[in-house]
């Protein structure tokens, strides 16, 4: 087996004194769906935004493609195709739908494959097409989480960390943002980094999960494994 | 007739200065949110480099480009050296430090080029030309008009139509999102304070030809003037920033001139009261779309 494409080893990081995040150990490969579960302050929303950047460590190492990321701010993340959207998915009202899509992708200098990459987009989000020149403040939830994932999938990139995507969605509309997800992961061998408090659509989709506690990674297993056995469920999802 | 045409013509190209100095406010303002005070006192800086290198090479034209580059510059040097290190938690502090700079600037020029006021030739006739036998506009009037638009024009093209205006407007609203989209949010800033300062320097070159002449404190009325005028039209919005200076410009001519110079002070006073009895984010308020 190849390096994995993200290797995380004791990292500790925090706002002030108290260490959110406390020793955080995991590996993902290429194409690999990882859920990231936990209760409410567990450090799951923190540990994407160290691994993005906006949280600088105090402890450990992330390894990225084989290099290390200390101290590389966000925006140079992007360009190597670490691609994080945020709780709330950074939709940004005042802009157009379409200037929304472009800022996906504004850093790239191919302008034919920024072009490729958004008609790809256009035709995987029909709907979000259809309101392109509307201000994104317009959008319905759903649009807007279509839209942040769109805008996502223009940078083209190999490890995609998202933040709650289900967070005020219809169970319907979840259920196609899964879908999406995993048709994409086939079609371009991309990685998930996927946060959720939403446990049973979280596992749906996965591969992988990571059960975090109290800032701490406190088991890995096969998502099937977690989704089946009733004892390790109990233990650390409570249901 | 005659009068009511010189006030208007003279109101306007007064206030199409107001709308660029407005302008670079509202630039700043909408990057960094900060209102910067030293706007006044840095496009004066940058006056004195255009009639120095005016004076050493006998060229008006190479002044005022070494002006418009010597603005960019010191846009960069001010958010690099200066404000970058302010700490922006409580909105007091640039100010503060804006004040300062002001105080600073204004004593190196004093020191340097000293504190009588030294007139300076406008590029351009300033006799106002016939039109329909009625006495209108002068050539360096429509001089301002030209250069204003271009600006305004130019200004408006690069944030609608470039992937910089983009990545800038994004900075601006939307910081953090920005930086995970791959806009480098600290260089927006360098770059809007440059442009900012830019369009300070403009302003400068276009209204000290027809005051008493320059001098440390030549920009504060205009500054004064089109801070209000900024805050009229919304200080959040380019386009309201060029409604208010405009608007500040015409009625400060038309009270001159029909009323008194006294009461210019006190009318433009009045207006911002009213307007923002009526509409408190200004008359182009943006509050709306930025909460949904």
């Amino acid at each position: 087996m190849s390096d994995p494409l993200l290797k995380v080893e004791d990292l500790t990081a925090g706002y002030g004194a108290a260490p959110v995040l406390r020793d955080v150990r995991f590996a993902m490969s290429d194409g690999q769906i990882t859920a990231v579960l936990g209760a409410n302050g567990a450090g799951k929303t923190t540990l994407l935004r160290t691994l993005s950047g906006l949280v600088r460590p105090t402890g450990g190492r992330i390894l990225f493609d084989g290099e290390p990321l200390d101290g590389v701010p966000p925006h140079r993340l992007v360009r190597r195709g670490l691609v994080h959207v945020p709780e709330g998915r950074g939709v940004i009202g005042e802009l157009t739908v379409a200037e929304n899509l472009r800022l996906g992708g504004v850093w790239r200098r191919d302008r034919a494959g920024e072009a490729r990459s958004l008609a790809e987009v256009l035709d995987l989000f029909p709907e979000i097409a259809r309101r392109r020149r509307h201000a994104a403040h317009q959008l319905s939830g759903g649009e807007r989480q279509m839209l942040a994932l769109g805008r996502a999938l223009m940078a083209r990139p190999r490890l995609l960390l998202l933040d709650e995507p289900s967070l005020g969605l219809a169970p319907r509309i979840t259920a196609q943002v899964m879908a999406l997800l995993r048709q994409w992961r086939d079609a371009t061998g991309l990685a998930v980094l996927l946060v959720e408090q939403n446990v049973r659509s979280a596992l749906s989709v996965a591969d992988n999960a990571a059960v975090m506690s109290l800032g701490r990674v406190v088991v890995t297993a096969p998502a099937a494994q977690l989704r089946d056995d009733e004892d390790l469920r109990h233990t650390y999802l409570g249901f | 007739m005659d009068r009511f045409v010189f006030l208007t013509v003279d109101g306007l190209a007064h206030g199409a200065v107001l709308a660029v100095f407005a302008l670079a406010l509202v630039l700043i303002w909408r990057a960094a949110r900060v209102v910067n005070f030293a706007q006044g006192a840095m496009a004066v800086a940058t006056a004195y480099v255009a009639a120095s290198i005016t004076e050493a090479t006998g060229s008006y034209w190479l002044g005022f480009v070494g002006a418009l580059v010597a603005g960019l510059a010191l846009g960069v040097a001010v958010e690099r050296g200066v404000m970058r290190l302010v700490d922006h938690r409580a909105p007091l502090n640039p100010v503060i430090v804006a004040l300062g700079l002001v105080l600073l600037i204004q004593a190196v020029l004093g020191m340097l080029y000293g504190n009588e006021y030294r007139p300076i030739g406008a590029p351009l006739s300033r006799t106002a030309l016939d039109v329909w036998g009625v006495p209108a506009v002068s050539r360096f009037d429509l001089f301002v008009f030209g250069t204003v638009a271009a600006l305004v024009g130019l200004l408006a093209l690069l944030f609608t139509r470039t992937g910089l205006g983009l990545r800038m407007r994004a900075a601006a609203f939307a910081p953090e999102v920005s930086r995970l989209l791959g806009v480098n949010v600290a260089g927006m800033l360098t770059v809007g304070w440059a442009l900012a300062s830019a369009a300070g320097a403009l302003a400068a070159l276009l209204t000290v030809p027809t005051g008493l002449g320059l001098h440390p404190t030549a920009m504060d009325l205009v500054f004064v003037s089109a801070f209000t005028g900024a805050v009229i039209g919304g200080l959040d919005s380019p386009v309201g920033a060029v409604i208010g200076g405009v608007g500040v410009g015409l009625l400060v001519s038309y009270v001159t001139g029909y009323v008194g110079g006294d009461l210019a002070s006190l009318a433009v006073a009045g207006l911002l009261v009213a307007v923002l009895l009526v509409r408190p984010g200004g008359l182009v308020a943006t509050a709306s779309a930025r909460r949904a």
